[in-house]
């Protein structure tokens, strides 16, 4: 387990003041204290991590949480701001000490402009919201996380979410236009707007994906895509991991970039096999879904020459979907992973590194490798055109060894992700579960150049505390 | 040490860096001084140039990714993508024509992040800014990110560096994503609107799903600077699709179709396209005007209001790209054509920046909109985080940091 540095004494033992000052602040039930209603705020989509709150507070407006946090700046009380609380790297994780600000009743969608493709949306609002409102005129928010349906756009800016679609449509981060955010003394900024080149300092850039060390997010301007003409998939499947991944190169170097390229390994189309019954080849060992977008015609072309592409690498099955139902049947299994692996083991940590992807086959069987010495069973998805990798390492949470077993093969693979020349963490973010995992990747005078900026947007280190960084510093 | 410092490789870059922050030395930091009259001028003792930390390093056709050093002419880096079919993909400007300067290094590039036409569909410099190394005001080597697409390890200071003009750390490598470059393009012309009406097709094209690249409106004056473009005579508006040729043929085809309204558009072949879309992307029109050039940045259906203000104001020439959000203005270089230009970007709630002037003129007025104070006071402070002593390009963004 990560070790979580003490509260704060002091404010521990000013709770019933501090949760008297913020109830001044905020309607009545916007405040919550009690024991009971405080339990569903301990943890996040990193549930082997707990920690109830010292309140919680659910602000209707920015005016609201500007007023937190000015209070909490004055009475030096630590911030952690949370949206679904979706987050797998332990991103909205509390401490004793820290008030939750939870941002899920700012789900309102303020304006919606089709003429200059921008939406601005409360930070509250979820992933798919955004598409839901806007997808009656064709238009939608590109990045599709697969938590889109409960995350919210305030943690996808948090996290710079990404998502299946990334090779064409990119992350978060290039998908926004604007923000409105509350600093930790309390101020009120407007970052960007609806137009789309930046002022001064690219904030934009930074805040995304700064993990809430920086400020509170509360409103967001995001740009929204007409749709295409429409989408199909394939499926291609081979004899081993080297080939599969000879293939996405080929595919790539022929100058076609698919909307996307999902490749998943045996044990993967075996556990996803048994639960969507999808039509999975359960003979290969590496199967590719790529998808296409553009006319009936254009996909027919796209598929056609990715096809040629294919054949070249003997796969023992290709299969082109030839209406939109198949391709939901190709794409069924890929999207219940999760839930596939949940079945076979009940409890599993979804790591998230990203790699060059002339590395795949390697870093695979290396991973194989770790897998036997550990004794744990791991099963690959691997967002192909980008690199970015999502084992998911079974373990049984009800042994404790376990569980601590299966965060060290974690922590193995994230290692061995930078050593081949990627990074720890593609899309979840650091969070707290690879906080101290971060030297591997950055040196000393990187880190302290970071915590130098983090202390020019939040000098008392309040916010989103004891995540990110390696603890020492942060400590104090 | 001499007034002109050329650093051969990162390590001799951050000594020389570390010594003027012991000296407290403000470095004018450049590559190839291309952009030099552009923001503010900057007073220093010394030049520091990164142009001697040039070449590719690393260039993975397969995994769409480039590395070169932030000195590498961006010529090079383009030449070297193009050979395999490839290209960068927020198709930079090239102000040479324009400021008058050299040939651009691909570190002044990101720097600045100056982004071409492309930006309206597949986003600006930054966005595909992967990776940086660069020196910090103290002399520190640092990175961020990497040689991976997808990478959300720690702050992104990529993004905070590109287009922080030298003022934050010297640029020494780069990685950036690169895409296949199209088979084909093919530019839509609509003749003779009005800003409104053309800004409305443009909006029509861009909000279609035909996946369109570029959109730019030139009124006659400026239409008649392109010879691509001069020929059709009049006010054109310009719709561009890129990808395969097939692809190509079909969408400019449906396209034509949904604009009817609009007009019967003429169609630009991929040759008469790739010209017209160089010289959008450089500015071209306006680089015969005498006097300064600004961008002005605003939500894509305010630009007619900008230009027609601006037009009120002085003798103005412009044109429109990114569907009406960047409004490229031409006029008197004085204080108060420069105000009308900044009130006019304020009024549509958008951003300006004054591209060419005289220095007197860029050490006058602000060059890019000034904060609101709870910004301003974070900005001095992230500056100070990296360069404590403000010896990095002192001045070049806003008087006093």
């Amino acid at each position: 387990m990560i070790a979580q540095p003490a509260p704060k004494r002091d404010v521990l033992a000013r709770r019933d003041s501090i949760v008297a000052g913020l109830r001044a602040l905020l309607p009545e039930t916007g405040v919550i204290a009690e024991a009971l209603r405080l339990k569903p705020y301990e943890t996040d989509g990193l549930s082997a991590y707990r920690q109830v709150p010292l309140a919680v507070v659910l602000p209707e407006t920015t005016e609201q949480v500007a007023a937190v946090m000015a209070f909490c700046h004055r009475e030096g009380v630590r911030v952690v701001p949370r949206g679904a609380g979706t987050s797998l790297s332990g991103g909205a994780l509390p401490m004793e000490d820290s008030v939750v600000v939870g941002l899920m009743r700012m789900n309102r969608i303020l304006d919606i402009d089709y003429a200059d493709r921008c939406a601005v949306v409360q930070a509250g609002v979820t992933n798919i919201g955004i598409t839901q409102a806007v997808q009656g005129r064709g238009f939608f928010y590109a990045p599709d996380p697969s938590s889109q349906l409960a995350c919210m756009i305030g943690g996808n800016v948090n996290m710079n979410s990404g998502g299946a679609h990334c090779l064409r449509y990119g992350v978060t981060a290039n998908n926004l236009l604007g923000l409105k955010v509350v600093t930790v003394e309390g101020e009120v900024l407007e970052i960007g707007g609806a137009h789309m080149d930046a002022a001064g300092y690219d904030w934009l850039g930074l805040l995304t994906g700064s993990e809430g060390q920086l400020v509170v997010v509360t409103e967001v301007t995001v740009r929204i895509l007409r749709g295409p003409e429409g989408a199909r998939a394939m499926l291609a499947a081979f004899d081993s991991n080297e080939i599969a991944g000879a293939c996405v190169d080929s595919i790539i170097a022929s100058g076609i970039i698919p909307v996307a390229l999902e490749f998943m390994d045996r044990p993967a189309i075996h556990a996803c096999e048994a639960f969507a019954h999808a039509g999975y080849p359960l003979d290969a060992e590496a199967m590719l879904i790529i998808e296409v977008e553009g006319s009936v015609a254009e996909q027919d072309d796209l598929l056609e020459k990715i096809s040629q592409i294919c054949r070249k690498f003997d796969p023992i099955s290709l299969k082109i979907s030839q209406s939109a139902e198949e391709s939901l049947a190709i794409w069924k299994g890929r999207k219940g992973a999760f839930g596939a692996v949940g079945r076979i083991s009940p409890d599993y940590l979804c790591m998230d590194g990203t790699i060059p992807t002339s590395r795949l086959p390697e870093v695979l069987r290396r991973i194989g490798e770790m897998s036997m010495s550990y004794n744990l069973q791991v099963a690959n998805i691997f967002h192909a055109g980008d690199g970015n990798l999502h084992p998911l390492i079974m373990f049984d949470a009800n042994d404790p060894a376990s569980f601590e077993k299966a965060e060290h093969f974690g922590a193995d693979i994230l290692r061995l992700c930078v050593e081949v020349g990627g990074c720890l963490t593609g899309e979840h973010g650091v969070g707290v579960e690879k906080r101290d995992l971060m030297g591997v990747q950055f040196s000393e005078t990187e880190l302290e150049q970071m915590r130098r900026v983090k202390s020019a947007f939040d000098p008392g280190w309040l916010l989103n505390p004891s995540k990110v960084f390696p603890l020492k510093a942060d400590a104090a | 040490m001499t007034d002109r410092l050329e650093p051969a490789d990162e390590a001799a870059l951050a000594r020389l860096v570390g010594e003027a922050h012991a000296e407290g030395t403000p470095l004018l930091v450049c590559g190839n001084a291309s952009k030099l009259g552009m923001l503010r001028p900057v007073q220093a003792a010394r030049t520091l140039s990164a142009r001697a930390l040039s070449g590719i390093g690393l260039y993975s056709p397969a995994e769409l990714i480039l590395a070169a050093g932030a000195g590498t002419p961006l010529a090079e880096v383009a030449a070297a993508v193009a050979a395999k079919g490839q290209h960068i993909i927020a198709e930079p400007p090239d102000f040479s024509a324009l400021l008058g300067g050299g040939a651009q290094t691909l570190g002044g590039a990101v720097a600045a992040n100056l982004s071409g036409p492309r930006r309206v569909a597949w986003g600006a410099m930054r966005d595909h800014v992967m990776g940086v190394r660069a020196v910090n005001g103290i002399g520190e080597t640092i990175h961020s990110g990497g040689r991976v697409l997808k990478n959300v390890t720690g702050l992104d200071l990529c993004k905070l560096l590109a287009g922080s003009h030298g003022t934050l750390a010297v640029l020494s490598e780069i990685t950036l994503k690169v895409l296949p470059a199209p088979e084909r393009r093919a530019t839509l012309v609509l003749r003779g609107l009005a800003p409104e009406r053309a800004v409305a097709a443009l909006a029509a094209a861009l909000g279609s799903p035909y996946a369109v690249s570029g959109a730019a409106h030139l009124p006659a004056a400026q239409a008649a600077r392109v010879p691509a473009l001069a020929w059709l005579g009049g006010a054109v508006t310009l719709a561009r699709i890129e990808d395969f040729a097939s692809s190509v043929a079909y969408r400019s085809g449906r396209l034509r179709a949904d604009l009817a309204a609009f007009g019967a558009a003429e169609m630009l072949d991929d040759a008469a396209s790739q010209v017209a879309w160089a010289a959008v992307r450089d500015a071209l029109p306006l680089a015969a005007e005498a006097g300064a050039v600004w961008r002005v940045s605003v939500r894509p259906s305010a630009g007619p209001a900008v230009a027609r203000a601006v037009a009120e104001a002085f003798d103005a020439a412009w044109f429109f790209d990114w569907g009406g959000g960047l409004v490229w203005v031409a006029g008197p270089a004085t204080e108060a054509a420069h105000d009308a230009v900044c009130a006019a970007a304020r009024a549509a709630g958008g951003t300006w920046m004054l591209l060419r002037a005289p220095e007197a003129l860029r050490a006058a007025v602000a060059v890019i909109p000034p904060e609101a104070p709870a910004l301003a006071a974070i900005t001095r402070r992230v500056k100070a985080a990296f360069d404590p002593k403000g010896i990095l390009n002192p001045g070049r963004m806003f008087a006093g940091i």
